[in-house]
C-alpha cells in the first residue's frame, strides 16, 4: 500500500552511496533525533513531576480532637468520624474517615484504623461479641485489634492517642498500606 | 444532477486521495470461509466506539472533583434527559466490550490464528485486553460512590504488596496518603485521556496488522502452517477463491455489530445502569465494596486462596498470566491450526471459562462475607421460647455466631452450618471449639461468661436431626 515506488512524488532514500552525503545526512538525522529528545525532556520533566507530586506532599502531623474524655465510657468501643486536617479544600466528604476508639481504662485509650489489614475494607464493631468484622473477605479482629480469624495476617493498625485538657486526640495518619507479601 | 455529484466526488477524491487511502483496506481479498466466527473483533471495536461516544457525552455533565462527582452522577442518572440511558449504554457497552474481547481471544486461540505470520496481531491484542480491563476498573471508580471509594483503597492495598515500590505505587493510586481531593481527578485523567489514547494507537496497530497479514482462512486439519510457504499459499488461496472484504465479508460485521448495539441499548433501557448508592464518604462504615461483574471472579479468588500465598498471587499472578499470554505465539507459531488437532487448546479455553465462571459464581454468593443483617433465630427454629436453650439462641446472636454460622437457613455462611451440630459434636467438643476458636473462628474464651457458655452449648446440643427420644429408640433397636 505505502510502497515508496507508488508515491505520487519522486523520492530519494537518504542512504545513497556517497560517503560525504552519508556523513552529512547522518549528522542531520542525529540532530533531528537529539532535538526530539530535548523537546521530550522539556515536556516530560514538568509532566512527570506534576503527576507524581502527591507522593512528595508532606502531610504535617496534626492532632485531631475526638471528643471529651467524658464522652467515652470505659470498656466501650465507638466509631468516631474525623476530617483529615491536611486535606485539599475540594476534598469534601472524601476527607472524612472513621476511627474505632476504645476506652480501655480511666486514662487509657486505643484508636484503631477502620481499615482491615487484608485489603483495607472498613471493619465493623460487633458490640456484644466484642469483635471487629470485615465485610469484604470475612477478616475478624479481637477488641484489642489482634487477628481472630480470616485472611488478615496483622493486627488492626493503631493511631497515636493523647489526652490534652480533658480532650481525647489522635494523630492523623495515612491509610495504612500493607507492603509485606505474606 | 447525478453526473454533477459524481464529478464533484471525483474532484474531491483526486485532491483528498480518499479512494487511495481506504480503497485497498475496503476491497482487499479475504478468504471465502471467513464466516460468523470472525465477527468478535469488529464487535469489540463497535463496543469501543459506543464507549467513546457515550463517554464523551457523559463528560459534558460529569465533574471530576472528589466532592462533587457524586452529585453530578445523581444529576446525570435522575435529572438529565437521556442521562440514565447514556449511563446504561456506557455500562453495558463496557460489559459488551469485555465479553467480545474474551470471545475474540478464545476464537483466535482455538483457530490457531496467532501463528505465523500473525504473532504480533496476538501480542497487540493482549495489550488491548489489559487496557480494556484497566478501563473497566477505572470506569467503575469514576462512578464515585461508596463502593468506588473503597475500591481505590483495595487497589492501593494490592499495589502495596509489590516488592520495593509497593508503598510508592499505593500512594500514587490514592493520589496522596488518604482518599481525598487528589484521588478522583487522577483516575479521570487515566480513564478519559491516557488509556484511551494508548488504546487508539494499539487499535490502529492491530487493524494495520490485520490488513498487512490478512485474516486467516478457517482452519482445516492436515493443513499445518509452514512459515516457509505460508505467505505464498495464503496469497494463492486469496487469488483463487478470495472475496472482497467490502461488502462480501463486511456485511456480517455490520449485522452482528448492529445486534450488539441493540442488545446494549435494550439493557440500558430496561435493566438500567448500576445505581448510584451511598456517597463516597469513607467515614460510613456500613460498606460492602464489590467490583463490577467483570472483576468479581478476581475478588473471589482473593477470598479463596490461602492467606500465606495471597501476596504472591496478587503480585505475581497477573504478571504470570500476562507473560503466558504474550509468549503463546512464540511457543507455537507453526504447525496445525485446527482445534481437532490441538485438543489441548480446547481444554485451555474450557478450563479458563470454567475457572472464571465458578469463581464468578462464588463471588456473587460471597459466602466468606459475614451476614451483618442476621437477626436472632425465630422461636420456631429454636423450638422453645424460654429456658436455657432459648437463652443460648440469644447468646448465639448477640455474640455474632449467627453472622457466620447458618442454622435452618438463617445466618451467614462464613463458617460451617450448625443446623445439626448437636449430632456431630459432644458438649466438650463444642466448648473446646468455642473457647479456643480455629483457623477461621475467633476464640471466645475472654468474651463468654460461664452462664453464657452453658446456654449457647445447650442450644447447640439441641440442634439435632431427630429428637433425642427417637434417637435413643433407634440406638436400642439396633442393639
Amino acid at each position: 500500500m505505502n510502497n515508496i515506488a507508488d508515491s505520487p512524488l519522486p523520492v530519494r532514500s537518504p542512504h545513497v552511496d556517497d560517503p560525504k552525503a552519508i556523513s552529512r545526512r547522518g549528522f542531520l538525522e542525529k540532530l533531528c533525533l537529539s532535538l526530539a529528545g530535548v523537546c521530550t525532556a522539556i515536556l516530560a520533566v514538568p509532566v512527570v513531576g506534576f503527576v507524581i507530586a502527591p507522593l512528595f506532599r508532606k502531610s504535617p502531623r496534626k492532632w485531631v480532637t475526638m471528643g471529651k474524655i467524658s464522652d467515652f465510657a470505659v470498656g466501650q468501643t465507638v466509631n468516631v468520624t474525623i476530617t483529615d486536617p491536611s486535606s485539599l479544600p475540594w476534598a469534601g466528604i472524601t476527607a472524612r474517615s472513621g476511627v474505632w476508639l476504645r476506652r480501655e481504662t480511666e486514662t487509657e485509650f486505643i484508636a484503631f484504623s477502620v481499615n482491615c489489614t487484608h485489603l483495607g475494607c472498613p471493619v465493623r464493631w460487633m458490640k456484644d461479641a466484642e469483635l471487629f468484622m470485615c465485610p469484604c473477605h470475612g477478616g475478624v479482629f479481637y477488641k484489642d485489634g489482634k487477628v481472630a480469624a480470616g485472611p488478615p495476617q496483622r493486627p488492626l493498625p493503631r493511631y497515636n492517642v493523647q489526652v490534652v485538657n480533658g480532650e481525647v486526640q489522635i494523630e492523623a495518619a495515612p491509610i495504612p498500606i500493607q507492603t509485606a507479601l505474606s | 444532477m447525478k453526473r454533477t455529484l459524481h464529478k464533484l466526488w471525483r474532484w474531491f477524491d483526486d485532491r483528498l486521495g480518499i479512494s487511495d487511502l481506504v480503497g485497498p483496506s475496503m476491497y482487499h481479498l479475504v478468504p471465502r470461509d471467513a464466516a460468523w466466527w470472525y465477527v468478535f473483533g469488529s464487535a469489540t471495536t463497535v463496543a469501543f466506539i459506543v464507549q467513546i461516544v457515550t463517554g464523551v457525552a457523559l463528560t459534558f455533565s460529569f465533574v471530576s472533583s472528589s466532592s462533587q462527582a457524586y452529585d453530578t452522577l445523581v444529576f446525570i442518572s435522575d435529572k438529565a434527559p437521556f442521562g440514565h440511558f447514556l449511563r446504561g449504554l456506557h455500562y453495558y457497552g463496557a460489559s459488551a466490550m469485555i465479553l467480545m474481547i474474551g470471545a475474540h481471544m478464545a476464537q483466535t486461540f482455538l483457530f490457531g490464528a496467532y501463528k505465523y505470520p500473525r504473532e504480533m496481531n496476538w501480542t497487540t491484542g493482549v495489550f488491548l485486553l489489559l487496557f480494556t480491563l484497566m478501563m473497566g476498573f477505572t470506569g467503575q471508580l469514576l462512578r464515585w460512590d461508596q463502593t468506588a471509594a473503597w475500591s481505590v483503597v483495595i487497589a492501593a492495598e494490592q499495589a502495596g504488596r509489590v516488592p520495593l515500590i509497593g508503598d510508592w505505587l499505593a500512594r500514587l493510586i490514592l493520589g496522596g496518603n488518604t482518599i481525598g481531593g487528589a484521588t478522583l481527578s487522577r483516575f479521570f485523567a487515566v480513564h478519559v485521556f491516557i488509556v484511551p489514547a494508548v488504546m487508539f494507537v494499539f487499535i490502529g496497530l492491530h487493524v494495520w496488522l490485520v490488513l498487512r497479514h490478512g485474516i486467516t482462512a478457517a482452519p482445516r486439519a492436515g493443513q499445518p502452517v509452514n512459515p516457509e510457504t505460508y505467505r505464498k499459499e495464503y496469497h494463492e488461496l486469496l487469488e483463487k477463491d478470495g472475496i472482497p472484504f467490502w461488502p462480501d465479508g463486511a456485511w456480517r460485521d455490520f449485522v452482528f455489530g448492529t445486534l450488539l448495539i441493540l442488545v446494549i441499548a435494550a439493557l440500558a433501557l430496561w435493566a438500567g445502569p448500576p445505581p448510584i448508592e451511598t456517597p463516597p464518604d469513607p467515614s460510613i462504615i456500613q460498606a460492602y465494596p464489590k467490583p463490577d461483574w467483570y472483576l468479581l471472579w478476581y475478588f473471589a479468588l482473593l477470598a479463596l486462596i490461602p492467606s500465606r500465598l495471597e501476596g504472591y498471587v496478587m503480585v505475581l499472578g497477573p504478571v504470570l498470566v500476562g507473560i503466558i499470554l504474550l509468549v503463546v505465539p512464540l511457543l507455537s507459531n507453526k504447525g496445525e491450526r485446527a482445534p481437532s488437532r490441538r485438543p489441548w487448546s480446547i481444554a485451555v479455553v474450557l478450563l479458563s471459562v470454567i475457572m472464571i465462571g465458578s469463581l464468578w459464581i462464588e463471588g456473587l454468593r460471597a459466602p466468606w462475607t459475614p451476614d451483618f443483617e442476621a437477626k436472632p433465630l425465630p422461636v420456631e427454629v429454636v423450638g422453645t421460647g424460654s429456658g436455657i436453650v432459648f437463652e443460648g439462641s440469644r447468646v448465639f446472636a448477640a455474640k455474632a455466631c449467627i453472622n457466620c454460622h447458618q442454622i435452618d437457613g438463617h445466618g451467614g455462611q462464613r463458617g460451617p452450618e450448625l443446623t445439626y451440630v448437636g449430632d456431630k459434636l459432644s458438649r466438650s467438643d463444642l466448648i473446646t471449639r468455642i473457647v479456643n476458636g480455629g483457623v477461621n473462628m475467633p476464640a471466645y474464651a475472654g468474651t463468654l461468661k460461664p452462664e453464657e457458655m452453658d446456654a449457647v452449648v445447650a442450644f447447640l446440643q439441641s440442634r439435632i436431626r431427630v429428637p433425642n427420644d427417637a434417637k435413643k429408640a433407634d440406638v436400642s433397636a439396633k442393639r
